[in-house]
């Protein structure tokens, strides 16, 4: 009697991965950053981080029962807690519950699963969300806290965290303006509008050792865990160095042909979501280019808009749109860069 | 012995590529029309895939047997160089080569365990860093490439006159004893495994060469073929389970791997729209299917599976293209030879014509060419029934 077995394709071996593992591994990355941001400013950034993630989580499941999807495969994929993480990193810290929400839910329900979930969005849900609520709400989305270290007395407890984000009211221990202020790159933008040099506008006390104070240890956070994406290739590595290799260059430019009016290179780089959004951002690899060269024009294109949106642009930083706009050029980049067939002559 | 002699005895003795491609090796010992004279001819024992290990025995053990068949092909193509690449994590095969090869010239070469190194584009990438066109042929850049076992068997075949009768086979997984066989053409798989002692418990699939491009037996009573260099009884421990496939997130990890620079995912994307068009403008049938891209695949797609699917159906269509043109070049040698044939028939008609007394000469046509006064007389009788079918639409 012959033994009889079952027959499939090949291969028979795989390699031990899953999308869930890649986009656990992007967490694991965010941890330093997040850290940073939470030292920095309080509370108020894991309090956003955990309703961000409740959030997608139930939009996820509402969406992907609604489509007929299996639940606990595709939840278990954690891309929607990566969405949730991405967007409320970009968050103030004192972000009012509905607008972390409203954020979250548009970053989901419209902009991933209206386009087909997972894999089938064109833009990043992330990005989408954070800039529907900064064209929506600007001013809740520019109340940012006065980072720790400036002024000391600006420490909320948990308690007055949730306080001021569930119900809107801040401790009245503080004055008013006390807790909040505008970012370094908000100051460098007025501040050069009115007719100010770079240099005076550096001896505000937002500015730390190379840009904003406290933001350039977050960025160094969200440096460590992107280079550690990029090493064990969860990142593709043209990205990150096309865009900040890009905005390096063109911020180079202006800064060599007038410094007094241009930031420097080193500014730009550590200021703002620069580093955060070349490794966490622009490396979405569903809205991204997917070919070798296509990944580093891809990434250069982000870098210059940034630099463009943020030097003379309406907005102080430009990462979000930057990204969104490379997004409809994804598509294109790819199919003018495929890569030499094997065998295929040199050109 | 002339070439051609000496091919046609290659050929009748049934000598075919070893490595599991199994085209006739007679034919790729015939240069004409391709290069004058070969700079290198590449012998391949860089084994398939992990596990075998067929390649490997033969050379430890017959290394002196393989050479005799370098020297026929040698002498066939005319080579500058003779390489012959062997992984290098087979230190006993490159030592029993390297002695066997002593005075003739030929370079032993290691070249890197690194699947898929043995396909023979890039075993001769690695070797001589030149890449086969990818609409042409290897010898085109004068390289021609065999495996050392199909250099055994030519020198069976032509110094022993012994045709291709047996093959060795790497039996291996989940069985009592792994071996390598010399396994007689036509051995059933279950003979094999019970020399080898019989299944251990827990084989769920039974593959017929390796884990990345073998084929899936259904039974064990498949017999051993020219192309079967492994049986791999494979365990549960040494499978993948079938996993839940996700939506493609164009990661591109497919893209890093890929030995012929492919995009895998758009071929995907394509293959699976049916876009069968644009899956060949991304140059579809460059695959060697190796099976790399599904191996890394995060979402678990059976991508290979993907391509063959589209390979498979643009075939298909091409075929059913030929047919179709076979019929229409049928169909229009029919219309010309039914017009050949009456014009035939009027022709004879004609030459019969000038037996009967020509009544037109004392007409009014008179002294017009025949064709002319043909028209002049239907002419009356067309006006009347232009008159007529006028009348009927009026």
């Amino acid at each position: 009697m012959a033994m009889r077995f079952k027959t499939v394709t090949s291969p028979f071996v795989l390699l031990d991965t899953s999308v869930g593992l890649v986009m656990r591994r992007v967490l694991y990355a965010m941890l330093p950053g997040i850290a940073a941001l939470a030292w920095f400013f309080g509370w108020g950034v894991l309090v956003n981080l955990v309703i961000a993630t409740i959030m997608a989580l139930a939009a996820e499941a509402a969406l992907l029962a609604a489509r007929g999807k299996p639940l606990a495969l595709y939840l278990g994929d954690y891309s929607a807690v990566v969405t949730a993480w991405l967007l409320a990193v970009s968050l103030p810290p004192l972000a009012p519950w509905w607008l972390t929400t409203l954020g979250i839910l548009f970053a989901i329900v419209v902009a991933k699963h209206l386009y087909g979930g997972l894999g089938y969005n064109p833009f990043n849900p992330a990005m989408v969300g954070y800039v529907v609520l900064l064209v929506s709400f600007p001013r809740e989305m520019s109340t940012w806290l006065i980072p720790h270290g400036i002024d000391q007395a600006h420490a909320m407890t948990l308690l007055e965290t949730l306080q001021a984000i569930f119900s809107g009211v801040l401790p009245a221990r503080f004055a008013p303006d006390a807790l909040t202020g505008a970012t370094s790159l908000d100051i460098l933008r007025t501040k050069l509008g009115l007719g100010l040099t770079v240099t005076e506008v550096r001896n505000s006390p937002v500015f730390g050792i190379v840009a904003g104070h406290g933001w350039e240890w977050a960025a160094l956070g969200f440096l460590v865990g992107g280079l550690w994406l990029v090493y064990i290739r969860a990142a593709a590595w043209q990205i990150p160095s096309g865009m900040l290799g890009g905005l390096a260059v063109i911020a180079t430019v202006f800064y060599l042909i007038d410094p007094q009016h241009y930031a420097p290179p080193w500014f730009h780089l550590w200021s703002g979501a620069a580093i955060y959004g070349a490794f966490f951002i622009a490396t979405d690899p569903v809205t991204a280019s997917a070919t070798p060269r296509g990944r580093l024009i891809y990434g250069v294109g982000i870098g210059i808009l940034v630099y463009i949106i943020r030097a003379f642009g309406g907005y102080p930083d430009g990462v979000a749109f930057a990204v969104l706009l490379m997004n409809i050029a994804a598509p294109t980049i790819d199919l003018y860069t495929r890569p030499r067939v094997f065998g295929e002559r040199r050109a | 012995m002339h070439p051609s002699d000496l091919r046609n005895a290659i050929r009748n003795a049934g000598v075919v590529g070893l490595g599991g491609a199994v085209f006739p090796s007679a034919v790729k010992m015939n240069l004409s029309g391709h290069c004058e004279r070969l700079d290198h001819l590449i012998l391949n024992g860089a084994e398939c895939e992990p596990w075998m290990t067929c390649d490997d025995l033969i050379m430890r053990e017959r290394a002196e047997e393989i050479v005799a068949g370098i020297h026929i092909l040698a002498h066939l193509l005319n080579p500058q160089e003779v390489l012959i690449g062997i992984e290098d994590d087979k230190p006993e095969a490159i030592a029993a080569m390297r002695a066997a090869c002593a005075g003739t010239g030929y370079a032993v070469r290691p070249v890197p365990t690194r699947y898929p190194s043995g396909g023979a584009k890039q075993l001769t990438k690695l070797l001589t860093n030149k890449e086969a066109p990818f609409k042409g042929r290897s010898t085109d850049i004068g390289v021609q490439c065999f495996n050392v076992a199909t250099a055994y068997t030519l020198h069976r075949a032509v110094n022993c006159g012994e045709p291709v009768i047996s093959r060795i086979v790497t039996v291996t997984g989940h069985v009592a004893r792994p071996q390598n066989i010399d396994a007689l053409l036509g051995t059933a798989f279950a003979d094999l495994i019970a020399q080898c002692g019989g299944y251990l418990d827990g084989v769920e699939r039974l593959i017929m060469g390796g884990p990345m491009m073998g084929f899936a037996m259904h039974t064990d009573a498949m017999p051993v073929t020219k192309a079967t260099n492994c049986i791999l009884a494979a365990g549960l421990g040494e499978l993948t389970p079938e996993l839940p496939v996700m939506p493609c997130t164009r990661c591109g990890d497919c893209v890093d791997v890929c030995p012929a620079n492919l995009l895998p995912q758009q071929l995907y994307w394509h293959a699976r729209a049916k876009e069968f068009d644009k899956a060949q403008d991304y140059h579809l049938f460059s695959c060697i299917e190796c099976g790399c891209c599904s191996y890394v695949c995060p979402s678990h797609i059976p991508l290979v599976q993907y391509y063959r699917y589209a390979k498979n159906e643009i075939w298909a269509q091409e075929k059913e293209k030929q047919r179709a043109e076979l019929a229409r070049q049928r169909h229009q040698a029919r219309m010309e030879r039914l017009e050949r044939e009456k014009q035939e028939r009027e022709a004879k008609l004609r030459q019969k014509a000038p037996a009967r007394p020509e009544p037109a000469i004392a007409g009014p046509e008179a002294g017009k060419p025949p064709i002319e006064a043909a028209i002049a007389r239907a002419r009356p009788r067309s006006e009347t029934a232009v008159a007529e079918s006028g009348e009927r639409n009026g």
